[in-house]
């Protein structure tokens, strides 16, 4: 499993990417995507759409089953990744390349994960 | 805690991921839904389906029991066919849909689905008449499905020719494969060209062991019960507590061709002559927009709820999302634009011809 020491992780398999200007990417873990299966649908907000942490801000679909994808912050969508759209199994390819939505971070929650507490926490779920 | 097929080991050593389904321990996938589903599209796939019920019936009032008890004719059936059937209660309800295997004038091997074999069993028990033994022998029978368009030659690599039934719906019982004695059926659940393989539970792993090497230059691959599902969508096929169950009638989810309402009594004949024509159908879905239709959504036209999906997802080799539904006849035309509640969300779609995929 992959899990790339600049990003935080959330217990619902999301990672974010805290950047300087007060953005971040959110995206799903490689945990997550070997655990979905292969992704055949992408719903994700739209541009402006207000996100709140703890809630479920777009949902993916493999051909099992449906899952949502819960923000781990409070922000506000400034892009989302159309790309995914078309090709939800970019994905499974690249779960840390292929991000979902940029936003404008609000509010940080304080109780994301390092990659270290993350790998743990998923050996734990196994 | 959940019963184990006899290839319980196989699969959990093949790394799938097992789930529980009507009372077993199945495998729902070995490394992906989708690779599998192609595999049986395009090479071939093995399915362990030894969770499905198998129940025996003889005597000298046999054929009289299951004209009686099931609702296709099968007075006209010789040695070595299988008919499709489905079983209704009184009120015309399906309390299962089942294979018939003529094994002899006094003799039928019955194979029910894996969650209603008690209640099948039981049903068939309490309403049986006359000259007839039922025997539930599932337990000791393993079932293997060998599925796609290369199940011929791979097949053909075990046995003789003369051991392979040439025609759909037919079976030769006794026969060699692999060393293993077989009853083998040009039977299948997936659309696809195929066979399936009884033999007794202690040889299951040896005769899946020879298949899985004899198709291996094929590709085949074994495949679980996500890929199971999705084929047998793809075709069209309706599954038990899903297209049909205890409250709709086979007529209802267009089954009439295995009801012969011309032949003498059976059970749910006069509840299903009193109600005449259908008012619901069963009907294809194509998403014309933007999402995946699963079951137990309903179907709109406007505001007006017109039906429930009854099963649905994305099928792999028609590569969109697809559903069926049971809606309001009045709405069967295909090409009618209806949308589909998909958790709040309304999805675009239209009906489309039965089945989506049909082998070529």
């Amino acid at each position: 499993m992959n899990t790339p020491k600049n990003l935080k992780y959330s217990e619902t398999h999301e990672w974010v990417e805290l950047l300087s200007d007060g953005t971040a990417k959110i995206g799903l873990t490689d945990f997550a995507q070997q655990k979905l299966g292969k992704l055949v649908f992408v719903n994700l907000p739209l541009v402006g759409d207000e996100i709140t942490a703890d809630e479920a801000f777009g949902d993916v679909e493999s051909v099992k089953a449906v899952s949502d994808v819960i923000a781990p912050l409070d922000g506000t969508v400034l892009e989302v990744n159309e790309e995914l759209l078309d090709e939800p199994g970019l994905i499974n390819d690249d779960p840390y390349g292929a991000w979902l939505i940029k936003v404008e971070v609000t509010i940080s929650k304080g109780e994301l994960m390092s990659a270290e507490e993350y790998e743990a926490f998923c050996a734990e779920e196994e | 805690m959940e019963k184990k097929t006899p290839l319980y080991d196989f699969h959990v050593e093949a790394g799938a991921k097992m789930v529980p389904f009507a009372g077993y321990s199945m495998p729902v996938q070995y490394t992906d839904i989708i690779e599998e589903h192609l595999a049986v599209r395009q090479k071939a796939g093995l399915f362990d389906v030894s969770h499905m019920g198998e129940i025996m019936m003889s005597g000298k009032d046999a054929l009289k029991n299951i004209n009686y008890l099931f609702t296709n004719d099968f007075t006209s059936m010789t040695d070595g066919r299988v008919r499709y059937s489905p079983m209704c209660n009184e009120k015309g309800g399906v309390v299962d849909d089942l294979l018939i295997y003529r094994m002899g004038q006094n003799k039928y091997l019955v194979v029910v689905n894996a969650s209603n074999r008690e209640k099948d069993f039981e049903f068939m028990k309490s309403h049986s008449f006359g000259d007839v033994v039922l025997e539930d022998i599932s337990d000791s029978l393993a079932q293997i499905a060998l599925q796609g368009p290369k199940s011929k030659e791979i097949l053909s690599k075990l046995t003789d020719e003369e051991n392979i039934p040439q025609k759909y719906y037919t079976f030769l019982d006794g026969v060699k494969v692999a060393g293993i004695d077989c009853l083998v059926s040009q039977t299948g659940y997936t659309g696809e060209h195929g066979y399936e393989l009884y033999c007794a539970a202690a040889d299951a792993l040896s005769l899946w062991n020879a298949l899985l090497s004899a198709g291996k230059d094929e590709g085949l691959i074994p495949c679980g019960l996500g890929a199971r599902d999705t084929l047998r969508l793809e075709a069209a096929m309706p599954l038990y507590g899903h297209e049909m169950d205890d409250t709709i009638t086979p007529l209802e989810t267009v089954l009439d061709f295995g009801v012969k309402l011309e032949k003498d009594d059976f059970i749910g004949k006069s509840a299903l002559v009193a109600k005449g024509e259908p008012q619901i159908t069963r009907v294809g879905l194509k998403v014309i927009g933007r999402g995946i239709i699963r079951e137990h959504s309903s179907v709109f036209i406007g505001d007006d709820i017109i039906g429930e999906t009854t099963s649905g997802t994305f099928l792999p080799y028609l590569n969109g999302a697809y559903a069926m539904a049971l809606i309001d006849k009045v709405f069967c035309t295909v090409g009618t634009h209806v949308s589909v509640d998909v958790r709040g969300r309304r999805v675009d779609a239209e009906v489309t011809a039965l089945p989506f995929y049909k082998k070529s």
